[in-house]
């Protein structure tokens, strides 16, 4: 089938894509966006998580013909080309980032939580990211980003 | 065209040795453009998939390929067969087939490789394939295998002792005033890397392959893929691609061998990525452990012996086995001074799932044990847990049960000392049960508990444990920019960072470029037992310093002569704010000359700038090769255990304070308090994600890993029944960092990646049990266990 979106703003058709393809699969595989990663593809881990319509999602979960027509924004289009959004440039500065494979996601899921409660306490930061899973860190370094980012003047300007 | 690997890390930060610069790697990994093994791609590449046993132990009868062939979009069905090399592979031991010919040993062995032009329709294949198995019963319990009248070998060709480590010190029949025992069990934990199995294999037209991997030592996965596709190592060509995560779990092959068969069958290049519940499949795991403990001190609590015994399932494969088990027996007794002691440690083969490396390797099992008995001989003397501890505390000088005397710093009782001192944990974010509502409080109290643990650095047992850094030293655009070569695997604990501080410290150039890992230079040795910055580290530095010496001769006759001053042990910095680095030896001979390179200039010991690098490099670039080793050890006598079979000790101690809801046995931590001697900080904001990381993966073990295995078989393959800490799970944490230098390592460091998984296991524990007064003697600690059903 057929499946086209707007994916980072831009209309994007993907061809002879297979029912069972998710939207991941159509992102990584068929639109050379790999910025949104595998690590589980059940949902579990988050490392997945893009904009559907403006609703933070698990790519794995969505079936390509679901996203038929709608609006997706990953991690590669939170940012104009050469620059960083507010969280990115926050999990830098944090030393959030080791092995990377959870960051995309979990750079998602805060831009999501950040959009919605700009401020957020510990443990309002804790359960909005209790879905993304990261095995390098221990999530102290993710805890710090998240305060950097919601501290920022330029946070709010989302 | 291939999506290749990134073209070379450019930094253009600063910061030397001691600083924290920013990763080279993470303005591409938060924009999401860093490419990991799993988002290579080729034109007109196939993708491989896997037929595995479902069984852990059986006989194939039969096996019919055509109904996979005849699948549209199927380009190639390989077996055993297919295999054109060397039929097994295996880090320490050769006994594992690539495909298994007529015997599955463990469940989800491999037997069939699929290439497809889907991974979709690979996978159909796969499940198309006619295979017939003779089950047979497997061996599932590693005492019964330690018998050879209660088990069958699990190798027709050798007995299921894979390894016994005995340690004997002192005299086996001390008594003592006070004597404690313990039975003690350790799950089987997984690394759960997020980046799963999966690279790309590239045909070449010269008969070889190219092969693009997330692994953890590039050097001996070729050894093992060219001597299984019979091809000459220089015809099988690695490059490091992103890799999400280790901890051990990419020691051993995974896929590597088979995308080579497929890609070289086809001449289309393969890609292979794992799911998630084949990943499980398709990497070692930790060793359960069934450890046996006696205990005896005098009537102060001064330990006058030791006994123990520890079973380790290796599974049905070697792997690291034989590494693991001689851990387990030298680091046995923890960091305490003890005269006598009798250990022995065994590894056996069986046919649950093959079990080799997991960060702490051996030592973490071990110190469940031997931790609980310290807090149980506390229990028997009416003692402080931290007192008696201390009271036994290895120090400087002191032997292991080895022999081997502790010749760095050892601050045992210091560590206990700093955790025991922090104010008390305040309220948790959450009750146990998080925000289940499980409780309002009522049935919740409160415990603390201490861990402290032993880590050896580097290969042991006279291993021969080497790292090669090619360093270039050139004019780009009239700077002076260094160029860094090497085959180390950075594997997300920042060594690309790290290698640039080196640089920068070392030449005082800024620019600094490191190249992609792969093999097209010597082998830096596995990123593993906390080593790589230690060696791959020790051998830039060791480059550095010959570009500097080749550097410096270009003086000669062009400048002043320089009257040398040696300041033993004293490296003015490179950094620009200026501090001193204290230097050990070899960071002590960089400033023999007296001369400095600072911001590109060659500087005197008054701070006259005596020549521009620029201006000495116009004669050309330099560029070393260095091979750099650490002090040689030794193996273990076999009898006695006895011999200086390590090269550096490294130790971490955990306080954790504890909430559990003693009705519905749920816990949650509150807070976690440690401290690490790391000798130097090479980068600080590193180390200390080391050790929350790794106390991270501690507390799973302590409460939540485990992949059950039931007659052979994984329960729990997936991320919905293997847990994992979430961020939910995991306490704010105090991290304390002493740096206390080593004599005899790269700027007195110690590695730094492993001694914090170990010690925060049994502090978890050990604060459950003074909430509850539970006996505890398994980990991961289930909500049974607690309330007592």
């Amino acid at each position: 089938m057929r499946v086209t979106c707007t994916v980072n703003g831009t209309t994007r058709t993907a061809d002879d894509v297979w029912e069972g393809e998710s939207l991941l699969y159509v992102l990584r595989e068929r639109l050379g966006l790999p910025g949104s990663k595998n690590a589980c593809e059940q949902g579990e881990c988050g490392s997945c998580t893009v904009y559907l319509d403006g609703t933070a999602v698990c790519a794995c979960l969505v079936a390509a013909g679901q996203a038929a027509g709608r609006d997706v924004r990953t991690v590669e289009g939170l940012a104009p080309e050469g620059e960083l959004d507010p969280v990115q440039r926050a999990f830098l500065r944090a030393g959030a980032v080791q092995c990377g494979f959870c960051t995309p996601g979990l750079i998602v899921s805060v831009h999501d939580l950040l959009a919605r409660v700009p401020h957020p306490s510990d443990p309002e930061i804790r359960e909005a990211l209790a879905g993304n899973l990261c095995r390098c860190t221990g999530y102290e370094k993710i805890m710090d980003a998240v305060r950097l980012a919601a501290g920022s003047a330029e946070a709010g300007g989302r | 065209m291939t999506t290749t690997v990134h073209a070379g890390l450019v930094a253009t930060v600063t910061g030397g040795v001691g600083a924290s610069p920013s990763r080279p790697d993470g303005r591409l990994k938060v924009t999401g453009e860093f490419a990991f093994s799993s988002d290579l791609w080729a034109d007109d590449m196939l993708w491989g998939a896997t037929l595995r046993s479902p069984h852990p132990r059986a006989r194939i009868t039969g096996l019919d390929l055509a109904p996979a062939l005849r699948i549209p979009g199927v380009y190639a069905v390989l077996t055993h067969e297919d295999v054109p090399g060397r039929r097994l592979y295996g880090l320490e031991h050769v006994d594992q087939p690539v495909l298994a010919a007529d015997e599955v040993r463990y469940q989800g062995e491999p037997i069939v490789v699929v290439a497809a032009d889907h991974p979709e329709t690979a996978r159909r294949a796969v499940q198309a394939i006619g295979i017939t198995y003779e089950v047979l019963d497997p061996v599932t319990d590693p005492e019964a295998a330690l018998d050879d009248a209660r088990a069958p070998r699990v190798h027709a060709d050798r007995p299921n002792l894979l390894r016994h480590v005995p340690i004997r010190r002192g005299d086996p029949d001390a008594t003592a005033a006070v004597v404690v025992t313990g039975e003690y069990e350790v799950g089987m934990q997984d690394q759960a890397f997020l980046g799963p199995e999966s690279g790309l294999a590239v045909p070449a037209e010269d008969g070889g392959v190219d092969l693009y991997i997330a692994t953890q030592w590039l050097h001996v996965d070729q050894q093992q893929v060219a001597a299984c596709l019979g091809l000459p190592a220089d015809k099988v060509r690695l490059t490091l691609a992103g890799v999400g995560g280790a901890f051990g779990a990419r020691e051993d092959l995974s896929m590597q061998v088979h995308a080579c068969l497929l890609a070289l069958h086809t001449g289309r290049p393969v890609k292979m990525v794992y799911g998630r519940e084949e990943s499980f499949f398709g990497h070692v795991h930790r060793h359960p452990a069934r450890l046996r403990y006696e205990h005896g001190a005098d009537e102060h609590g001064r330990l006058v012996y030791v006994k123990a015994r520890i079973l380790l399932d290796g599974g049905a494969y070697a792997s690291s086995s034989g590494a693991v088990v001689a851990n387990a027996a030298t680091l046995g007794i923890g960091p305490y001074d003890v005269p006598n002691v009798v250990m022995d440690a065994y590894g056996l083969y069986t046919n649950n799932p093959p079990c080799g490396a997991m960060r702490g390797f051996g030592a973490v099992q071990a110190c469940f044990a031997y931790e609980s008995q310290m807090d149980k001989l506390a229990a028997a003397l009416g003692l402080d847990p931290v007192e008696v501890r201390v009271r036994n505390a290895l120090h400087t000088g002191d032997r292991m049960p080895t022999g081997q005397v502790v010749e760095g710093p050892a601050p045992v009782a210091e560590l206990l000392r700093l955790v025991q001192a922090k104010p008390p944990a305040g309220q948790a974010d959450f009750p146990p049960g998080g925000t289940a509502n499980t409780t309002r409080g009522e049935g919740v109290v409160r415990g603390v508990g201490y861990g402290i643990g032993i880590k050896n650095v580097c290969f042991s047992e006279g291993f021969d444990d080497y790292a090669t850094a090619r360093v270039r030293l050139e004019l780009i655009a009239g700077r002076p920019a260094v160029l860094v070569h090497t085959a180390a695997a950075e594997v997300g604990q920042g060594l690309v960072t790290v290698q640039a501080q080196i640089v920068r410290t070392e030449l005082g150039v800024d620019q600094v470029t490191i190249a992609p890992a792969d093999t097209a230079v010597g082998s830096a040795g596995s990123s593993s037992a906390s080593r790589q910055t230690y060696m791959t580290g020790g051998a830039v530095r060791a480059a550095c310093q010959a570009i500097r010496a080749h550097l410096l001769s270009r003086l000669e006759g062009r400048a002043p002569s320089h009257r040398p001053t040696y300041r033993k042990g004293t490296l003015p910095s490179l950094e620009a704010a200026g501090a001193a680095v204290t230097g050990s030896g070899a960071a002590g001979a960089t400033a023999q000359d007296g001369l400095r390179l600072v911001d590109g200039r060659v500087v005197d010991e008054d701070g006259t700038v005596v020549a521009d690098v620029a201006e000495l490099l116009a004669e050309g670039a330099i560029e070393e090769t260095v091979q750099w080793r650490h002090r040689p050890t030794h193996p273990l006598d076999p009898e006695t255990g006895q011999g200086d079979a390590h090269v550096q000790y490294a130790f971490a101690a955990h306080r954790a304070t504890v909430d559990v809801d003693t009705e519905l046995g749920l816990v949650k931590v509150v807070e976690i308090v440690t401290a690490q001697d790391v000798g130097k900080a090479v980068n600080p904001a590193a180390v200390t994600g080391q050790i929350q990381g790794g106390t991270a993966q501690g507390l799973g073990l302590a409460l939540m890993e485990e992949i059950q295995v039931v007659d052979g078989k994984v329960r729990n393959p997936s991320f919905t029944d293997y847990l994992l800490p979430t961020i939910m799970d995991m306490p704010p944490m105090t991290v304390d960092v002493l740096e206390l230098a080593d004599p005899h390592s790269p700027y007195g460091l110690r590695g730094v990646g492993e001694p914090p998984t170990i010690s925060s296991t049994p502090a978890v524990v050990a604060a459950i049990r003074a909430a509850t007064g539970a006996a505890l003697t398994r980990v991961p600690v289930r909500p049974e266990h607690i309330v007592g059903v």
